[in-house]
């Protein structure tokens, strides 16, 4: 039996404003993300990327097609709905949005006590251990402003993390970093993603970190077009 | 593909009996305290707010218990008024049969009248006339339960001699009066009663009492002398009974039997009721309580204003942050506490030095003053209270703000 997709979209169509300023953004897009994949989506800017990708992860309200993420069909969920989903996604952004007045413990302890109805579940701990895997032992009281850019991207990785999702959407995550440690940050988040069998969605531009991928999408105005990745198994439908 | 959402519950490792922990990150807190000139200056703001109005509601109280001064002086449990009179500052006289036949109920002690009137007083120095409060009674019947009436009772027997209140106010020549009798010199002076005659009078005695909103000065003198001012007063009139009854009686029982005793040309009360008659006259009846209550409702608005200014520039310039909480899955709700904690949190902050600065306050006015200020709990709960109430309003205002934090917007 085929494992359940982590991701399934079917003619997916979005658009931005109403009337004579009605944009197009989204064109009937079909899409599945299986366990453990690891998915690259390139594409010129402005075709659509982050947009389908607050779409997947609940941030956004779906206008037409279906979604189902985890399981749980987004078309037509309520707000309610979204916030628990967003909860077992982990989210990595361009800006790493730490928290500036927490530190790096009680940043990572923000996403691991939305978790503390789970059985066993001990916040504090489990944010210590994330933030040890992400080689950050040593800094769990630093602020966000007392480290770097690639060490803040891993702060970042750890918060998305330690709730142990099964789905990582990532958006240009190396942006803001120079080549070494934007390798590494892509490589830790890979790494513990791979032992965790967690999929993921990155947007990139980058093209130094293609390998990751299991498959690589690309966008173009809207719509989804397959191109070569290592492997090529699973066409859309 | 099926509907029901298979999220992820970790495997567990070790004892099931690992006890849950719920220790939350006080994020109000957090944020607040890592912004220390915003605190600060917040903290400030409702502080002023809270003193502003400690200090409001303090004067008003003490005026309108002020009023009550000579109740609280008056020996007795009983008293009677004419149904006429709103306040003893404007009393309507009554007979004085009326205090004599209460003398008749066996739980009766005493009875014994108060005469009460205006006068002008001319200070002994300047010249300067000015109005103040003149109370007769008979010093013998010792109704008048403050220290230096007592010591002084027996001057007053003298003709055209009064006793001279130290509390009242400056202008009546009070300092020099004290400093004069103290050398023992003689004080003579001119009184001009309203309604009265005029008479030279002599300061035979001092005593501790107040100024109140009725009368920036007071004398009090004996019934006798008080007749020699107001020869107008029918004989007999009276403006306020005192009625002294056998210790250990039962007061309600015996005001019930009093007031059926009596004709109801006359009110019966006892000593709350009475203080009662004074403070909601002057509640109700002059625009100072609406003044206090007006320089409370600033206070409050003046705070309010600050609080909702520190909080809605804190929201703004958190909004990257709330809006990241969001897409994490946090609650609006859950922000939304997070913001009025934080309001919480600022009002006791800001209350505990107000407190302080509004107790301080209290006993230099009191000093300066005579007015029976004094911090009590029942204020500072209505005080703490208006507080919270305006740094949660104000919170509850800010809040709205949280709507701008789309957690759409944060992947740009
Ligand atoms: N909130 C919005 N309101 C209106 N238009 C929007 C909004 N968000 C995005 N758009 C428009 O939708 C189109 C797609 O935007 P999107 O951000 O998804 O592109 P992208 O592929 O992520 O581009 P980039 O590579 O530059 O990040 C763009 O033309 C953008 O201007
Ligand atoms: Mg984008």
């Amino acid at each position: 039996m085929p494992a359940e997709p982590i991701v399934a979209v079917q003619h997916l169509s979005h658009h931005f404003g109403a009337g004579e300023l009605r944009r197009e953004v989204l064109l009937d897009i079909h899409l599945t993300i299986r366990r453990g994949e690891v998915v690259i989506l390139r594409g010129p800017s402005g075709s659509g990327k982050t947009t389908l990708l607050t779409l997947i992860g609940g941030l956004r309200s779906v206008q037409q097609g279906e979604l189902h993420v985890l399981g749980q069909a987004l078309h037509g969920a309520d707000g309610d709905a979204l916030v628990r989903l967003r909860r077992h996604i982990g989210f990595i952004f361009q800006a790493h949005n730490l928290l500036r007045f927490l530190n790096v413990l009680q940043n990572v302890q923000m996403a691991a006590q939305l978790h503390d109805e789970r059985p066993g579940w001990d916040t504090r701990a489990e944010a210590t251990a994330m933030i040890e895997a992400v080689g950050l032992g040593g800094h769990r009281h630093s602020y966000p402003e007392n480290l770097s850019g690639g060490q803040k991207q891993r702060v970042a990785i750890a918060r998305a993390l330690v709730g142990r999702p099964r789905l990582i959407l990532a958006d240009e995550p190396t942006a803001s970093l120079d080549s070494r440690s934007g390798r590494d940050v892509v490589n830790l988040m890979q790494h513990l993603a791979r032992e965790r069998g967690t999929a993921i969605l990155l947007v990139t531009h980058d093209s130094r970190i293609l390998d990751i991928a299991d498959r690589q999408l690309h966008m173009e105005d809207g719509r989804l077009v397959q191109s070569a990745g290592r492997e090529v198994s699973h066409a859309p439908r | 593909m099926v509907d029901q959402p298979y999220f992820d519950v970790p495997e567990r490792s070790g004892p099931a009996a690992k006890p849950r922990r719920r220790r939350r990150i006080f994020l109000a807190w957090l944020q607040m305290s890592r912004e220390k000139t915003r605190l600060r200056v917040a903290v400030l703001g409702i502080t002023f707010a809270a003193v502003l109005m400690m200090v409001q509601l303090g004067i008003r109280d003490a005026l309108f218990d002020s009023a009550t001064l000579l109740h609280n002086s008056l020996a007795g449990e009983v008293f009677l008024l004419s149904p006429h009179s709103a306040s003893v500052i404007a009393a309507q006289p009554f007979s004085d049969r009326r205090l004599h036949q209460t003398l008749a109920l066996p739980e009766v002690q005493s009875a014994s009248g108060i005469y009460v009137g205006f006068a002008q007083w001319e200070n002994h120095r300047t010249h300067l006339a000015r109005n103040l409060y003149v109370i007769g009674f008979n010093p013998d019947d010792r109704s008048i339960a403050i220290e230096g009436v007592e010591r002084y009772a027996k001057a007053i027997k003298q003709a055209d001699t009064v006793l001279f209140d130290v509390y009242s106010r400056p202008e009546f020549g009070t300092a020099e009066i004290g400093v004069d009798f103290t050398r023992q010199l003689p004080i003579t002076t001119e009184m001009n009663p309203i309604a009265g005659s005029l008479r030279r009078v002599t300061v035979g005695g001092l005593f501790q009492l107040g100024p109140t909103f009725g009368g920036d000065a007071n004398v009090i003198t004996s019934d006798v002398n008080f007749r020699r001012l107001f020869p107008g007063r029918k004989k007999g009139s009276i403006d306020i009974g005192v009625i002294r009854l056998v210790p250990g009686t039962d007061v309600e029982r015996a005001i019930r039997k009093i007031r059926a005793h009596l004709p109801a040309d006359v009110q019966v009360l006892t000593k709350d009721e009475f203080k009662n008659v004074d403070r909601s006259y002057w509640a109700s009846s002059k625009p100072l309580g609406y003044i206090f209550n007006l320089n409370v409702i600033m206070g409050f608005l003046v705070g309010a204003i600050i609080v909702y200014q520190i909080l809605y520039t804190d929201v703004s310039e958190h909004l990257a942050e709330y809006a990241t909480l969001k897409a994490i899955g946090y609650q609006d709700s859950e922000l939304l506490k997070v913001v009025l904690q934080e309001a919480g949190l600022l009002a006791l902050l800001g209350f505990i030095p107000a407190f302080l600065i509004a107790s301080g306050a209290h006993l230099a006015i009191s000093n300066a003053t005579h007015l029976p200020i004094a911090m009590t709990p029942a204020r500072a709960i209505t005080v703490l209270v208006l507080t919270l109430a305006m740094c949660l309003i104000s919170g509850a205002l800010a809040v709205r703000r949280l709507k701008a934090a789309d957690p759409a917007d944060i992947f740009n």
